[in-house]
């Protein structure tokens, strides 16, 4: 079979997958009604029906028992009650499995699939929609044509066939009965209109006309029959074969002009020679009219039209500048057009932009499955809510949260949420609470993962922290600063390794994915009350905002997710520390100053700090940061240009980008100007 | 003229299977997701002959042979229904509701397009 | 023309001369994609003393080597005078620093002869080969070698 189409199967499960998972999330909750089920049935049905196009057997299989019970649902007005929800959850995992297993991926966990299945059908009987489970219903209606067979001997047939009125009612047509046929062999068709009556007693409702057709085919008589399949009923049908010879004299004068249809015949049969092997036919002709509604495109063809894009916004600004720069005394018209020429501009690079942009719904469905199965495994109840479903983020930035966010949620449920006894006593409901939200935030998104659970134990993260050599044992560190600890790399938790949670992933893991994706990852806990994560990321992975700056005569950009507020020295803001090292009061706190251009290496002395402009930029560390560069230009958006193969990584340095004036600018890393510089090493 | 084909499925696999056989075979095939586009689309593109799911939002294959019959939208074009029962009481159901045939999901090409054109005959 | 040409003197190659550091050099015609004049680049933090900086060619950003620097010459003061030689290396492209480019040369692989064994590494190593030519010595330049980071410096 086509791949495309199966592709596009595969695709559609996974879409389908979530609507059945956002019904039963409903159910779950009791916020539902009978368009839920039947949305839930319509989607098992769905998957089922391609699944039965592709010959997946297995998920056919399981597919019908699910569909079953929702069509239970549906009819019977069956109780759908807690228990069965959680059931029919636990089904839709497996289906989901089933799906990756369909697809080639891993193999669904035969344990599971079995339990599922027993309890669907157990289900089934004790509610008395016992049908045994037969797949008979549902194998394809492979009429037996005959094309292929080989059958030499002929017969011939005579057909009396004399249709009711309400043949045409269906729809159906005699001559284009007549044209199958005479696929089958070679047929002489014979009107008999004896019955007509006169004019004036003509019914329009009534059907006078029979036929007699003539047929030679070496097809059998089932096959010849199943031309009538769909007007059983709706006429008088009377089909025999006829021995050799015997034929009767057809009356001429009134046969329907067949030579056309035999002509269609031998076309007929050419194409079937085509068609008979389906796996062959389907991938002959990949092209084919897709859907309508949607354009499946290549993902690089995509990146090509962003980057192009991005050289347009880009040229934009050269042509502004040069123009600019022209000696001309009224540039007014000029600069009109090229106002014009931005915006359009800009305005393609949002359409672009938006290709890539895909909700975090099925990211989030995907995470309420392992909210699910961490309770399950940990005897837990947790509940989790999510918000802002529909935010949208660049493809590739959904793809790789699956694993840092899996991570973050089942330490969530394993570590966070408490025992429903343990809840209990601490005047907390019985049920633990997992809330995902996703929004937008000035240019950038940010999802926050917040759990009503016990909140992190600092006292036992210092210890560990301590014994792993991480912290000096007497290190003066700020809550904040303990709950960082857990993002250092080595800081796995050995003694509380768990079968769930501890599969030697840190949170130092997590930590890199999120900063791989150009965000930053912070913790806040309160004891007693939860923790919460927050994952800041970039909206898109090829244009960010960004604060033009001057260093040491260069042009540099800083990301704008990182900076919290920029700040003008002040006589009396900046004190030493040590022989080297500066500190910046901001509101009665000290920040350690980072010369910028020192740290880069291009300028060996530091500036006096007292003409620095200061970008106040926060660490993963929770700790804050005064970067020091010379003036502060604009804020603008910026083509990210990765410095890949350009040279190995810099410290200091993230990417680089490509300004109005042609020139490239490098695009700063805060975080590891922080991490570089001497003063962190010391703070840390 | 090519027999034109209006396929409604709310599943984009099928319609795309449909799609890729019928057009392969010389239909020309237009699509709809539910049976209110499919409705909509009839009019608009008066087709030769419908293929309709049953299991749809909005509007169901039973909603769209009795608009289309019933509104006198579409007295005698063929209507086929795309069912995975092939009972009779299913069979039976779907005529009573005025479809013209049945095609049994999961289908085969040759069953497909021989089911068409025993409603619709085969042009072009 | 040109096609016929390069068959009938299938060994002969083209080479262009350029100087640096008052000396000579020398590239296979088809090693590179551009010449451009000298115009300020970007400085690469923490890159290796011979990178000045990175250059926007048409939207990609590529590195600008100080030729005389990385053959372990005197460093070059690089003017509006100068050019950038941008070649391709293995697919990324590189841009050299030179002073003007002179002419270009069709040589017969048998007047190239063997770089003389001298102390300096840098040369040994930079230098593929060598051609006279009017009383000139042209020396080739090895790209590889000086694409390809020094070792102290991974």
């Amino acid at each position: 079979m086509s791949s495309s189409i199966q592709d596009t199967f595969f695709e559609e499960c996974e879409e389908l997958l979530e609507a059945i998972d956002e019904g039963l999330t409903a159910i779950d909750d009791g916020n539902w009604d009978g368009e839920t089920v039947n949305a839930v049935f319509r989607a098992v049905h769905s998957i089922k029906g391609g699944a039965g196009a592709f010959g997946l057997d297995k998920l056919v299989g399981f597919a019908h028992t699910f569909e079953t019970v929702f069509d239970g649902l549906r009819s019977e007005n069956q109780k759908l009650d807690g228990k069965l929800a959680q059931l029919l959850l636990r089904a839709s995992d497996n289906l989901s499995d089933l799906v990756v297993e369909a697809r080639g991926g891993k193999p669904a966990d035969p344990e599971t699939h079995g339990a599922v299945t027993n309890e669907l059908q157990a289900y089934l009987e004790a509610e008395g929609l016992g049908e045994e489970v037969d797949l008979s219903d549902f194998q394809p209606m492979v009429l037996d044509l005959g094309f292929t067979d080989d059958q030499p001997s002929q017969a011939s047939f005579l057909i009396r066939f004399r249709p009711h009125a309400t043949l045409y009612d269906s729809g159906n047509e005699p001559l284009f009965l007549f044209q199958a046929l005479a696929e089958l062999g070679e047929i002489d068709v014979t009107l008999d209109e004896s019955r007509l009556p006169k004019l004036e007693s003509f019914d329009h409702e009534e059907a006078y006309l029979s036929w007699e057709i003539r047929l030679t085919t070496d097809k059998s008589e089932a096959v010849v029959d199943s031309v009538f399949e769909f007007v059983h009923g709706l006429c008088d049908l009377e089909i025999s074969e006829e021995v050799a010879g015997s034929k009767e004299d057809p009356g001429l004068d009134t046969s329907v002009d067949a030579s056309s249809v035999k002509d269609n015949s031998s076309e007929h049969t050419k194409q079937s020679s085509n068609t008979s092997t389906p796996n062959a036919k389907a991938s002959a002709k990949p092209d084919a009219k897709a859907a309508n509604s949607t354009l499946r495109v290549d993902l690089e063809r995509v990146d090509r039209l962003i980057n192009t894009v991005g050289e347009l916004i880009i040229n934009h600004s050269m042509l502004a500048q040069q123009i600019h720069n022209l000696d001309v005394d009224d540039l007014r018209a000029v600069e009109n057009e090229l106002e014009a020429f931005k915006s359009l501009a800009r305005e393609i690079q949002e359409c672009v932009m938006a290709i890539r942009a895909q909700p975090v719904k099925p990211l989030f469905q995907r995470m309420a499955r392992i909210v699910r199965e961490a309770s399950a495994a940990t005897g837990k109840v947790t509940r989790l809510v999510t918000e802002g479903d529909a935010t949208e983020v660049d493809k590739t930035v959904i793809e790789r949260l699956t694993d840092p966010m899996t991570h973050i949620l089942r330490n969530a449920v394993d570590h966070g949420i408490e025992k429903p006894e343990a809840r209990l006593a601490a005047g907390k409901s019985e049920d633990g609470e997992i809330r995902l939200t996703a929004s937008h935030r000035s240019g950038s998104v940010s999802i926050e993962i917040r759990d009503d659970g016990a909140g992190l134990n600092r006292e036992k993260i210092r210890e560990i922290a301590v014994e792993k050599n991480l912290i000096p044992r007497d290190a003066d560190l700020s809550d904040s600063e303990i709950d960082s600890l857990l993002f250092l790399p080595g800081f796995s938790t050995a003694s509380e390794v768990s079968n769930l949670s501890g599969r030697g992933v840190g949170m130092d893991v997590v930590r890199n994915s999120v900063m791989a994706l150009g965000g930053r990852i912070t913790i806040s806990s309160t004891p007693g009350a939860g923790t919460v994560f927050t994952i800041i990321l970039p909206l898109t992975m090829a244009v960010m905002d960004g604060m033009v700056v001057s260093v040491a005569d260069q042009t540099m950009v800083v990301p704008i997710t990182s900076i919290i507020e920029t700040i003008r020295a002040t006589e009396g803001a900046v004190h030493c520390l040590g022989p080297k090292e500066n500190m910046l009061s901001v509101r009665g706190s000290f920040v350690p100053i980072f010369d910028v251009a020192q740290v880069l290496g291009l300028r060996a002395e530091s500036r006096d700090p007292l003409n620095a402009v200061f970008l106040l930029v926060e660490t993963q560390m929770g700790g804050c940061g005064a970067l020091a560069v010379d003036t502060i230009h604009d804020q603008r958006q910026v083509v990210i240009k990765s410095l890949d193969g350009v040279c190995g990584e810099t410290a200091g340095v993230a990417a680089a980008t490509i300004l109005g004036d042609g020139k490239i600018a490098m695009i700063l890393d805060p975080e590891s100007i922080l991490a570089e510089a001497p003063a962190a090493k010391a703070l840390a | 003229m090519k027999t034109k084909v209006l396929a409604i499925d709310d599943s984009r696999t099928i319609r795309s299977l449909l799609s890729e056989t019928l057009s392969e075979a010389g239909f020309e095939v237009i699509t709809a997701e539910d049976g209110q586009e499919g409705v909509e689309t009839f009019a608009k593109t008066k087709p030769d002959v419908v293929i309709t799911d049953i299991n749809m939002p909005r509007m169901d294959g039973y909603g769209v042979i009795e608009t289309l019959r019933g509104k006198k939208i579409a007295t005698r074009v063929p209507i086929l229904v795309l069912t995975t029962e092939s009972s009779a009481e299913v069979k039976a159901r779907v005529r009573g509701a005025g479809a013209t045939g049945w095609i049994g999901k999961p289908f085969d090409d040759e069953s497909l397009i021989f089911a068409i054109k025993r409603v619709a005959g085969m042009a072009g | 023309m040109q096609v016929q040409l390069e068959e009938q003197h299938s060994a002969v190659q083209e080479y262009v001369t350029f100087s640096v550091a008052d000396q000579v050099f020398c590239l296979r015609i088809n090693q590179i994609r551009e010449i451009r004049r000298w115009s300020p680049v970007t400085i690469l933090p923490h890159a290796p003393h011979y990178v000045l900086g990175v250059m926007n060619l048409r939207g990609a950003v590529i590195p600008i080597y100080d030729l005389a620097s990385r053959l372990g010459l005197a460093r070059s003061d690089a003017s509006e005078r100068d050019v950038v030689i941008v070649v391709n290396l293995d697919g990324n492209l590189l841009g050299l620093l030179a002073e003007a480019v002179s002419e270009i040369i069709s040589i017969n692989p048998e007047e190239i002869q063997d770089t003389p064994s001298v102390d300096s590494r840098d040369t040994m190593e930079f230098i593929q080969g060598i051609i006279s030519k009017n009383d000139q010595m042209i020396r080739i330049v090895n790209l590889n070698a000086v694409g390809f980071p020094d070792k102290d410096e991974v």
